[in-house]
């Protein structure tokens, strides 16, 4: 076991976990931080997306004692009220397993980009992957909460 | 007159959106019936885009024990030995195997013909062979690890020719799950007829799932208190079924809830039921809760996917270009158990001669067994494969002919007052000439080079006698706190059943949108309202809703507590007082057949579905000379669908259901050893990505249907069917070469092209 200090959604944090163990799994056990959601648990579909010192992660790739030191940011922290009202006015939420990544890519994008292009959509999103909406709903949520970024 | 949404191409814009049932016009003072056609927000939005939302793998109890399946390593054969390895306190372990099972070993659906546990018997790879639970999650995983299974292995049966052939018999007596046969006039005469005679062959792959969310159960159980799962799936009251003869339990013992769903495509109508039926026993065996959830390569490896296909086309037409015989053959490999093959097939076979006239058709089909995970259920249910060959053939007629693809099906599309194959006669207004027309010149005109496309239709609802022999039924009550609560086991799993659901029910009792709630379907408080497949939880079901909704208010209006018109707030009074002086207020419908709908399962003649959806998709593709990748430039998605209750939820069913096909043609590709999945993996199994789609414009057009819920009509499955003939079309006129199997990788246009 390891001794890891890190912020979580604004709040201090001193974990006691195996050093290995898999951030995803900390958030959801150890902290009961739910809303990040295990799709593929190899980096591919980004739905267990968080962000670490503003990074867009895929936490099931990261060992804990990573993060040791970091500011990590879940969909249960993100406050992003123009982007998830976006999502729901535009469609871009189906079944919504992909949506809590979603949103924090999106978050992660709008930083980047706060107006971004339909390219720069395109792109921002092509590591969160999902099934339901073919995308376009959800580039559509993007663009529609640039507007108001 | 047609009512038209859109997305145009460079990006939609924003729709005005509206958050209430309130009357923009109409009665002054009264609510409109105009919250159908609305964007309405979807009622579970906020969960979804908050991580507040609860998925099975979101719940967490103390004392809870992780399950894991053990599954068989090798193919078909007999179970030699089960050996425990060392190192493992497999003294803290529970343990289930075949031996545990209380009642019969099998996951009950149409036949009993797969156990729940391999029992000295393995007939697949990944076949589950034992169960273990622990306390521990890293431990379990460590022990599934460490349980070694010898098989001795028998001859595997790998292709549908193998086992037509009879190579080995692994199935029945043929290894044939099931066989129909459809006859129209006399097929022998129409070839006769015939000026010219074109014959073709087309496959179709397997399709992965891919909901993101993987299955997963948890449950407890004993004696006493009977079974309860909670999990991620589509049809509870199947569960319900399967748990029945697993544990000899009388029904009202066994209850199933479904908890939120993250995407089900098919993927999670039957597979459930076995993953219910493990962890409900290894939470009998433990007297504990147990979560029991697949993670992706498990998923993958061993849960259903989209049934392979080929079919033969031998078509008879005139020089003029009219149709005078289709003789089809079309065949699905189901893989080592039944399940839903025969259903699968039959939708299939229904579909296979399209939305086009001919006075003789024959089509045979088979359902065939081969030793690999069973397929199943996936979103158009057979239909995607038997219009895919379809489709490919009458660009292949319309060639021989001299005729342009368009004008051949011109000369050849069904109209009202003419039947289908199994002689079903069209009652509605049909007019896919003017779609044909429409679709093809907002995808830029047919002289467009690289221009490919498909027309289609797509039945709604279970086939033939299959909604009659459900009788679903669906109940409403007001609640204390003075909303309508809509009762049905339809499930939400992103594709809004509780935001039409709301839409129907304030539409027909004339009240706010936010007056109506709808009920978790637990199968202890909801009534079978059948299973959420089939394009026929809005058609169907929605009906059902809208004719509860309408005993509902006519129970108030007797009652003399309300009076037309009435304002909400007098709706309210009335429910309150009602409540008051009577205990409760309730009302249900059950399904009835339309008039006039009349289906033969022996002959297979009649009218196979209730209503269709018609829909003509145009693709536009360019071919890279160097990568041979076929890239999609523009897709148009043109559908009449009867009266679309939610523009921007049936504008996401037609562009999910396109991008999921558009996988399907392009991307995703099931590679198989020995039957098992060798790519099974997000990482070497590709689906689409936001940068790898063009813009999907979906169009509708709006002929309401006089049995559906203010006359809608299914759109669930019909953007399947579609796609993956236009694009192939497209890419026979973009570069000369006709393919016909899919998923269509770059190496094969590259084989192609290279000569």
């Amino acid at each position: 076991m390891a001794e890891v200090r890190c912020t979580v959604n604004g709040g201090a944090v001193t974990l006691d976990v195996p050093p290995m163990a898999r951030l995803l799994d900390v958030l959801r056990e150890e902290l009961r931080l739910t809303g990040t959601k295990e799709g593929c648990g190899e980096g591919e579909c980004g739905a267990c997306s968080v962000l670490i010192d503003g990074q867009l992660t895929n936490s099931c790739l990261v060992p804990v004692l990573q993060v040791d030191g970091a500011k990590i940011t879940t969909i249960e922290g993100i406050a992003a009220p123009a982007v998830q009202r976006a999502f729901i006015e535009c469609g871009g939420a189906q079944c919504g397993i992909c949506t809590p990544g979603m949103v924090i890519a999106t978050v992660s994008l709008l930083g980047r980009h706060p107006h971004p292009t339909l390219d720069q959509v395109r792109e921002g999103l092509a590591g969160n992957l999902c099934r339901c909406t073919g995308y376009m709903r959800i580039i559509e949520a993007v663009v529609e909460a640039g507007k108001h970024s | 007159m047609a009512y038209i949404y859109n997305t145009p191409q460079a990006l939609p814009v924003r729709a005005g959106f509206c958050l209430t049932g309130r009357s923009t016009s109409g009665y002054d003072g009264y609510i409109d019936t105009s919250i159908i056609g609305r964007p309405v927000l979807r009622k579970e939005g906020p969960g979804k885009v908050t991580g507040q939302a609860v998925y099975v793998d979101d719940v967490h109890f103390p004392d809870m024990l992780y399950g894991a399946t053990v599954r068989n390593p090798a193919g078909r054969g007999n179970i030699r030995a089960i050996t425990f390895e060392d190192g493992v306190p497999w003294e803290e372990f529970t343990i289930v195997t075949a031996r545990d099972i209380p009642g019969e070993n099998c996951v009950a659906l149409l036949l009993h013909d797969q156990p729940l546990l391999a029992d000295g018997k393995v007939n697949h790879p990944e076949e589950p062979v034992l169960l273990l639970a622990h306390p521990d999650r890293y431990l379990v995983e460590e022990g599934r690890r460490r349980v070694r299974i010898d098989v001795d292995p028998l001859p595997g049966v790998f292709t549908m020719e193998d086992s037509l052939a009879c190579k080995e018999i692994i199935w029945g007596e043929d290894n044939v799950f099931k066989s129909y046969r459809v006859e129209k006039g006399d097929i022998d005469r129409g070839f006769a007829e015939a000026d010219l005679i074109i014959e073709g062959e087309y496959e179709t792959g397997a399709q992965e799932q891919l909901y993101i969310e993987n299955n997963g159960m948890i449950a407890v159980a004993n004696p006493e208190d009977g079974v309860t799962v909670w999990g991620s799936m589509q049809c509870p009251y199947y569960i319900h079924k399967a748990l029945l003869p697993i544990f000899g339990l009388p029904p009202e013992k066994i209850r199933v809830v479904q908890m939120e769903t993250g995407g089900g495509f098919g993927g999670k109508e039957e597979y459930p039921s076995m993953i219910a039926g493990h962890a409900a026993l290894l939470a009998w065996k433990s007297g504990k809760r147990v979560k029991l959830i697949y993670d992706r390569a498990e998923d993958m490896v061993a849960t259903t996917k989209r049934h392979p296909s080929r079919t033969r086309h031998r078509t008879g037409v005139t020089r003029d270009g009219k149709l005078v015989a289709m003789e089809i053959d079309f065949d699905i490999d189901g893989g080592a158990y039944c399940t839903l093959s025969p259903v699968v097939l039959s939708r299939g076979t229904i579909h296979a001669a399209g939305p086009y006239v001919c006075p003789n058709v024959r089509i045979r089909s088979r359902a065939v067994a081969t030793t690999a995970p069973p397929h199943g259920a996936f979103r158009g249910f057979g239909a995607p494969q038997s219009i895919f060959a379809l489709e490919r053939q009458m660009n292949k007629v319309a060639a021989a002919v001299g005729l342009t693809p368009e004008e051949f099906r011109r000369r050849n599309f069904l109209h009202e007052g003419e039947t289908t194959a199994t002689g079903q006669v069209i009652r509605e207004k049909v007019d896919l000439a003017g779609l044909l027309d429409r679709a093809l010149a907002l995808a830029g005109g047919p002289k467009k080079r690289g221009i490919g496309f498909a027309t289609f239709m797509h039945g709604a609802g279970f086939t033939g006698s299959g909604e009659v022999t459900l009788s679903s039924v669906v109940g409403v009550e007001a609640t204390r706190e003075g909303k309508i609560r809509i009762l049905a086991a339809s499930t939400e799993i992103g594709q809004g059943t509780n935001t039409i659901f709301s839409q129907i029910a304030a539409d027909a009792l004339k009240v706010g949108y936010d007056l109506i709630e709808v009920a978790q379907p637990d199968t202890s408080t909801v009534p079978n309202s059948g299973p959420t497949v089939a394009s026929r939880t809005c058609m169907v079901v929605g009906k059902l809703v809208e004719a509860a909704c309408v005993s509902l208010k006519q129970t108030l209006l007797e009652s003399g507590l309300l009076r037309e018109p009435y304002t909400p707030e007098e709706f309210s009074r009335a429910v309150a007082e009602h409540l008051e002086r009577f205990g409760a207020l309730r009302a249900s419908s059950q399904y009835q057949a339309p008039p006039n709908v009349v289906w033969n399962d022996e002959t297979y003649q009649g009218d196979a579905y209730g209503a269709y959806a018609w829909a003509v998709y145009v693709a536009t593709v360019t071919v890279d000379p160097v990568t041979y990748e076929v890239r999609l430039e523009d897709f148009v998605a043109l559908q009449e669908v009867g009266k679309v209750i939610h523009p921007v939820l049936a504008m996401g069913q037609i562009e999910g259901g396109v991008a999921q096909a558009i996988g399907y043609t392009l991307y995703e590709n099931v590679v198989w050893k020995d039957g098992r999945m060798a790519n099974a993996q997000m990482t070497n199994y590709i689906m689409p990505t936001s940068a790898d789609l063009p813009p999907i414009r979906v169009f509708f057009e709006e002929n309401p249907y006089a049995y559906g819920p203010a006359g809608a009509k299914g759109i669930g499955e019909l953007p399947m069917d579609g796609v993956a003939p236009a694009i192939l079309n497209a890419v026979e006129n973009a570069t000369g070469v006709a393919f016909d199997r899919i998923p269509l990788m770059p190496e094969r246009v590259m084989e192609a092209l290279l000569g």
